[in-house]
């Protein structure tokens, strides 16, 4: 019997390992999810913690009761992957034998990589709502935030959900304005890039949004290190950016054990993979999927799911011999939060750019605009996150592929 | 696009100033470049890192980052924005001769 092993049991690992299951009996493939830590946090939720609005303990369930039965669950760290072995070593000194290895061990955030990042001031003055304690303790600190400076900063890309510290800086707008304080709180949203996106139809509806919730944007800011004490950000330009309280996304890498697996990973630690087969480049029985491989679109939930499938394809196919064939487009689908119980709903892949229109066809939820539809299509997600998602089901209206029918393509600025 | 002259040849720089074909580059028009954009002279530093772009750019087909420059070109990303202060891996990719770094989305 062949042996299907898959490193990471958060969102792209599980939905893999339970649509595998389904597709082969316990008698013709092992399945054998690995995973440091038995905590699956559904991450959207992270945006709403420092607002009051939940609880990290509510977005938490146990890994292995996501799995379907007949999927093992071994509750160890990955030391290294020796790919020319077929082998993964564990923590613990055991040695996993695998057929087909998927990595979908994620990032993890790195702010010892910045200057004073992680030093005086960390958690007290400067958070980062990216993990459930930052998540968690910047809810206190805003809650007792009475005036003064907020900037929203992110470090470098690639970071997860690149639309969340623009939701970040939405919420916190709203939330200060429904305290009462928003004449008193001055927001910055200070980024390395020169918009608040990187596609320029979404980034002039952003600029927009911007400036009509007098939120300040300071752009192509790559910041060198920030001072809790002084309570300053400093660009490697040499400018300087003032804050009371700082919220920072700090870089993110691949899981440490890549960096130690020859050949596995590049640089930071993420999985050089065809982006349309998610095969790997270090060798044709290890795929990856999620914020694990180094594919150019977003580290973002959707990806993992609509990846997810194209991935469990080209397994099924790989086992049997025949090409890789199922094939990824970059689609990628977020909603972002925009106060007030609204949202925007953006949808692309790596050839569209996000534009304007309905998702999924002509008849749908409306997309780069502000709406309530939006705002409750986000929070009914997180019940079919664990309900359909996760389990492998289909979600109705939800391909893989990115549908056309509804957006208006004519607005996108084509490519060179 | 335009049509420009540099070290005697006729190349087509984008809209964005970078050179369209990084195959028509020479170490010649690296020099012109570098002194629009107010590096006179190219230093050895300056060259390990064009140097290091390049061959980046033709073995991955996108130029690095520059915490990625950082971390494996052998310049420190303080060095980099010493070297290149408006932006060491979009201006070291215009003096390279290569397009702009994708970077992420």
């Amino acid at each position: 019997m062949e042996k299907v092993l898959i490193l990471g049991g958060g969102t792209g690992g599980t939905l893999c390992a339970n649509r595998l299951r389904r597709m082969f009996s316990p008698e013709e493939l092992s399945i054998t999810v690995v995973d440091e830590n038995d905590d699956h946090l559904y991450q959207p939720g992270l945006l709403f913690v420092p607002f009051g609005a939940g609880a990290v303990k509510d977005i938490t369930r146990p890994r292995g009761e996501q799995l379907r039965s007949e999927i093992g669950f071994v509750r160890e760290g990955v030391e290294r992957v020796e790919t020319k072995d077929n082998q993964v070593h564990l923590s613990d000194g055991r040695v996993l034998d695998y057929d087909v290895l998927v990595v979908a061990t994620g990032t993890v955030l790195a702010p010892e990589e910045t200057d004073g990042l992680s030093g005086p001031g960390w958690m007290e003055k400067v958070f980062t709502f990216y993990t459930p304690e930052g998540a968690t303790a910047l809810a206190a600190a805003l809650d007792s935030f009475a005036g003064g400076r907020i900037v929203v900063n992110i470090v470098d890309l690639p970071i997860k959900c690149p639309v969340a510290p623009l939701e970040f800086s939405f919420l916190a707008d709203a939330f200060f304005q429904e305290r009462g304080l928003r004449d008193r709180v001055d927001i910055t949203y200070v980024t390395p890039l020169d918009g608040p996106f990187t596609k320029p139809v979404c980034a002039r509806v952003l600029n927009g949004m911007f400036a009509g919730r007098h939120i300040n944007f300071v752009g192509e800011f790559n910041t060198a290190s920030v001072d809790g004490e002084a309570g300053t950000l400093t660009s490697y330009d040499g400018r300087e950016v003032p804050f009371d309280l700082a919220v920072v996304i700090p870089v993110h890498s691949g899981a440490p054990y890549v960096n130690v697996s020859p050949g596995l990973g590049d640089e930071l630690g993420f999985i050089p993979t065809d982006i349309h087969t998610l095969q790997s480049l270090a060798a044709p029985n290890v795929f990856a999927l999620g914020d694990a491989a180094a594919v150019p679109t977003s580290k973002a939930g959707s990806v993992a799911h609509f990846e997810g499938e194209v991935l469990v394809e080209n397994i099924r196919h790989f086992l049997a011999g025949e090409p890789l064939s199922s094939s990824y487009d970059g689609h990628t689908n977020c909603f972002i939060e925009t106060g007030f119980a609204k949202a925007m709903l953006i949808d692309f892949n790596y050839e569209t750019e996000p534009v304007t229109g309905h998702y999924p066809s002509t008849v749908g939820l409306p997309l780069l605009k502000e709406s309530r539809a939006n705002h409750l299509g986000k929070l009914m997600f997180e019940n079919m996150y664990w309900h359909s998602l996760l389990p492998g089901r289909d979600l109705p209206g939800v391909t893989s592929a990115m549908p056309t029918s509804g957006k208006h393509l004519a607005d996108a600025i084509r490519k060179e | 696009m335009t049509t420009q002259t540099l070290a005697g040849v006729d190349v087509e720089l984008n809209e964005e100033g970078f050179l369209v074909k990084p195959e028509q580059w020479t170490e010649g028009m690296a020099v012109e470049l570098a002194r629009k954009e107010g590096i006179d002279p190219l230093t050895d530093r300056h060259w390990q890192v064009v140097r290091f772009m390049r061959d980046e750019y033709f073995a991955k087909g996108t130029g690095p980052t520059v915490r990625v420059l950082g971390k494996t070109s052998g310049v420190t990303v303080k060095e980099l924005y010493e070297l290149f202060p408006k932006g060491p891996a979009k201006i070291a990719a215009r003096i390279a001769g290569i397009p702009k770094p994708k970077g992420c989305i």
